[in-house]
């Protein structure tokens, strides 16, 4: 059985068992770099496009926060450089509201769920569950490119008349429905709606993917619960995926339909710009119940690859298993169902019947369970651990610390009592940038650091991790940690400026401090970037006398320096037992990998327990 | 400061860290450290001191932005609200504080020693099951404490509530009171045109007393129920110091009620500020001018209130005013024109 699975997994690439120096088709420049068929190829493009649109969206926010923090100042310098986003040297309102919605859009779907899942998901899973590849190499290829195709096209918006959409990334109608409406909804709107598409298909292709390498592929002796957490947070990313993102397809349709085929999908009852519509029956609420019940599972779909690595990183470099294995299984398992029938929280007063609101409040506060189990299991995790604090695993513990942070602000905004004051309020920002923008970049930034060594076969700099580490998290402080004063003195969301209301306009000092702090956070990014590439090139090298260099259980650290087509020379290690066997023996060595047999001892307590 | 200076400045302080962080590197290559499990103890001291002091300042500077806040509830549904606040804010910073105070603890206390050994323990059902059941228990209260007050805010109006719509549009508030027959004038989208952007039907004599306002004007403690909607894109209709808001969607009628029980005046005593007005803001992005959407509203006594409305509705109703005069001017009816492209006043 193993056998014929084997064969199967080496099938795409023409390789018999056990043969891989020897190529049966000839890898050229093209092939091995740019239409790789190899996951780790494919994870290293991923991980490339996803920081760069990571600089992009957090460039946006830096120049949004200049115009928040000094709103009375003008900065032509910024003019050289954007040009019209900021005539007179001060940020035009129209751009403004791009520059947020194109924050959100990057920030959400190419970064945190491309860069991160696109990257790890192809990147571990079968290198952690004993696999040569992806059950289809040339799916897996097709999801990157899809993924650069996607992005070209949203590139290509910001160069559109009109601009980039500018609705929010929620891009609800008939703001987003109507060009007269606003500029940004006009060809901008149409090709984020095309990107959109495209970005699906890359996701969807990736996650079937995922989901048949981890069912079917893996080694022997890898049962499903010896997978290290990673592979399982990354395979229920992708089974959410797979299930959410295509009724966000049924909306984006629909919104084209009503934007260029007359279709009253979403708009009824419109005056706008002089003149009465004729569209009539659709609801907006509609897209909204749509965009959602992708838009909550999307939020899952970022933090679980961060919360798999935070927990595989922290039970590395404590040297004792991740406390509670299966609890943490089934927590991932009970976030992924409870996450499809929350979406509506984020609806609470878009005028649904309230009756609904009482039922999204109950199951909103449930999901809040399991997540406060892995809380409490990565603190016992560190309890009485031996904790090594290198940049992978600061990064993990500032994860559990903004995670907390984040996660119970999430309780208050979830009982729908207290949403009616603090909905479209700073509160909001303050809790899902905390959240998805600290927790989620925290794990993959952990997952950067300490994966380098696998894709590159060199180290970063650690001393440069620690500046990173330190300025982004005091930082992210800074910037998040006051909008929830904001937030709790009324102050709206996705304001240009805030003069206009006497309530709002007492914060201008808490404002600048925020602008600062988001500028010093960038350019720690940009450290972090040319740590990144420097370390490619120039890092401290991996040799063949350290392959394992965090001591590591998982069965990745068994590869060669660099591993090539393939994975494992000769045959793909047979797995005896779990991936947490940290410091289990009171003498000798602090970890056992996965493929190391059962001792006698081991062997005499395992038949003592049946 | 010029576009290349600033790119110059960012890149030199880049380089410079760099710089620093290989130096740092290399001293530790040449130490023989590099590589090592060894964390340097300092690390250990520094992250924790770091975290400590970040939980601190984050709770502190609750209670120095707190006078900030909104000031208290100006509407009887608010006050509700935040007593779910009080018990969530509970609940939730005893977590926050007992959490990430282990978790810095732990960083230190339990930092490598080359000598230490990790403690196996790879599970606990006692411990799982308790720390599941607790959180629980707490989120069962908080969940139903908020529907108990969920519902009453969202109950039914009471009927001696006062009707005012709200209407947004890009970028303002269409505000009409329902005059002296308490009875707003029916509306009808077929109606709307730009000489009557609300479609109002004037032939609807209850449509004749309702007049528009500049200043939306309640009654002290007498409930006002808002009928909401929006002309173009979705807006929303929030009165934050009334702790109320909901969106307003075009095509489909929204509404919330609330008993204001704090007047104007009162207010500015409270808040120290003698120009302090009630405003309302719209909290749904709308557009290019979302942030620019001020209405104020006005709390008085009842008698004020009464005096105000009745001589808007005599002397200062739409139809009156505005509606009459077209109509004289341009010498004909009004019609239930369904042409929405056309003028509706019959010549």
């Amino acid at each position: 059985m193993e056998q014929t699975i084997e064969k199967i997994a080496t099938a795409d690439h023409g390789h018999g068992i056990g043969h891989h120096e020897e190529h049966h088709h000839v890898e050229t420049f093209i092939n091995k770099y740019i239409f790789s068929q190899d996951h780790k190829m494919i994870a290293r493009q991923f991980l490339f496009t996803g920081m760069i649109w990571a600089i992009i969206g957090g460039l946006f926010s830096v120049l949004f926060r200049v115009q928040l923090g000094w709103p009375d100042a003008t900065f032509p310098a910024l003019e050289q450089l954007f040009g019209n986003w900021f005539t007179d040297g001060k940020l035009d309102p129209n751009a403004y509201y791009m520059l947020v919605t194109m924050h959100g859009t990057i920030m959400v779907f190419f970064v945190l769920t491309a860069g991160l899942s696109g990257t790890f998901a192809n990147f571990l899973i079968p290198l952690q569950i004993g696999a040569r590849d992806m059950a289809s190499g040339f799916i897996n290829m097709l999801s990157y490119w899809f993924f650069f195709a996607s992005s070209v096209v949203m590139f290509s918006s910001f160069f559109v008349s009109g601009g980039a959409a500018s609705g929010g990334w929620t891009i609800y109608p008939p703001l987003s429905a109507l060009p007269q409406a606003s500029s940004g909804s006009g060809a901008g709107m149409t090709l984020w709606l095309i990107s959109m598409t495209l970005f699906i298909g890359s996701t969807l292709m990736g996650g079937l993917n995922y989901v048949s390498t981890v069912l079917n592929l893996r080694t022997k002796g890898m049962d499903l619960f010896r997978m290290p957490l990673t592979v399982w947070a990354l395979f229920f990313t992708a089974i959410i995926g797979i299930l959410s993102f295509p009724v966000l397809v049924s909306g984006v349709v629909l919104l084209v339909f009503d934007r260029t085929l007359g279709t009253s999908f979403y708009l009824s009852d419109i005056y706008i710009a002089g003149k009465a519509l004729s569209n009539s029956g659709g609801s907006p609420i509609l897209f909204q119940h749509l965009f959602w019940f992708l838009g909550h599972p999307e939020v899952y779909i970022v933090i679980l690859p961060a919360m798999g690595m935070v927990s595989e990183i922290l039970a590395t470099n404590s040297r004792k298993p991740i406390f509670g294995y299966k609890a943490m299984v089934f927590s991932i398992l009970g976030i992924t169902i409870l996450g499809f029938i929350v979406w509506a929280h984020h609806m609470f007063m878009s005028g649904m019947n309230p009756f609904i609101g009482s039922v999204f409040t109950l199951f909103t506060l449930l999901i809040a369970i399991p997540s406060a189990v892995k809380v409490f299991n990565w603190l016992t995790t560190l309890w009485r651990g031996n904790i090594r604090l290198n940049s992978a695993s600061l990064f993990s513990i500032g994860f559990v610390s903004v995670f907390i942070s984040g996660g119970v602000t999430g309780i208050w905004l979830g009982n729908a009592i207290i949403d009616v004051q603090l909905h479209d309020t700073y509160f909001v920002v303050a809790h899902f940038h905390i959240v998805m923008g600290i927790a989620a970049f925290f794990g993959m930034f952990a997952g950067v650091y300490h994966w380098f060594p696998k894709m590159f076969g060199r180290f970063m700099n650690e001393t440069l991790g620690y500046v990173h580490f330190f300025v982004s998290f005091i930082g992210s402080y800074i910037i998040f940690w006051p909008m929830h004063y904001l937030g709790m003195s009324g102050v709206p969301r996705r304001y240009y400026s805030f003069k206009e209301f006497q309530a709002f306009s007492q914060y201008d000092d808490l404002n600048k401090i925020i602008s600062m702090g988001a500028i010093m956070v960038f350019i720690a990014q940009l450290l972090f970037v040319a740590n990144f590439v420097y370390s490619i090139y120039r890092g401290r090298k991996m040799t063949k006398d350290n392959l394992n260099p965090w001591q590591s259980n998982t069965l990745e650290w068994t590869t060669d320096v660099e591993p090539g087509h393939g994975n494992w020379k000769g045959a793909i290690p047979t797995v005896y037992r779990w991936a947490y066997d940290y410091s289990k023996n009171p003498t000798g060595a602090d970890f056992t990998p996965q493929n190391v047999p059962l001792t006698e001892e081991e062997l005499a307590n395992e038949s003592k327990k049946h | 400061m010029s576009a290349f200076l600033l790119i110059l400045t960012v890149a030199l302080v880049i380089i410079v860290v760099f710089q620093i962080g290989k130096s740092a590197e290399l001293a530790r290559i040449l130490r023989g450290e590099e590589g090592k499990e060894e964390t340097n103890s300092s690390l250990a001291l520094i992250t924790s001191v770091i975290g400590f002091i970040i939980l601190i300042l984050s709770i502190i500077t609750i209670f120095i932005y707190k006078p900030k806040f909104l000031p208290v509830s100006a509407s009887e549904q608010g006050v509700w609200i935040q007593q779910m606040i009080n018990w969530t804010m509970f609940f939730t910073c005893t977590v926050y504080i007992f959490t990430t105070f282990l978790l810095f603890w732990f960083v230190y206390k339990y930092q490598y020693k080359k000598d230490r050994k990790a403690f196996w323990f790879p599970d606990d059902l006692r411990l799982e099951l308790a720390w599941t059941i607790i959180p629980a228990i707490v989120l069962t209260v908080l969940v139903v404490l908020g529907i108990q007050k969920w519902f009453k805010v969202f109950s039914p109006a009471p009927s001696d509530a006062i009707i005012v719509e709200a209407i947004g549009q890009q970028f303002k508030w269409n505000i009409r009171y329902a005059g002296a027959d308490k009875i707003l004038g029916k509306k009808d989208f077929s109606l709307t045109n730009s000489d009557n952007e609300l479609g109002i039907n004037w032939n609807d004599k209850n449509s004749h007393d309702d007049f528009m306002a500049d200043e939306i004007v309640l009654p002290i403690n007498t409930p006002v129920l808002f009928k909401l909607g929006a002309l173009d894109v979705l807006h929303n209709f929030n009165l934050s110091q009334f702790r109320m808001k909901m969106d307003c969607v075009p095509g489909i009628p929204t509404e919330y009620w609330m008993r204001p029980t704090i007047s104007t005046d009162s207010m500015r005593l409270i808040t120290g500020n003698p120009e302090f007005d009630y405003e309302v803001n719209c909290s749904e992005m709308c557009g290019s001018a979302h942030y620019n959407m001020r209405k104020v509203l006005k709390v008085v006594s009842r008698a004020e209130y009464d005096k105000w409305a009745k001589d808007q509705s005599e002397n200062h109703s739409y139809y009156k005013t505005v509606v009459l005069p077209a109509m004289k001017e341009k010498g004909g009816e009004i019609s239930m024109n369904t042409d929405t492209t056309k003028n509706n006043i019959k010549h």
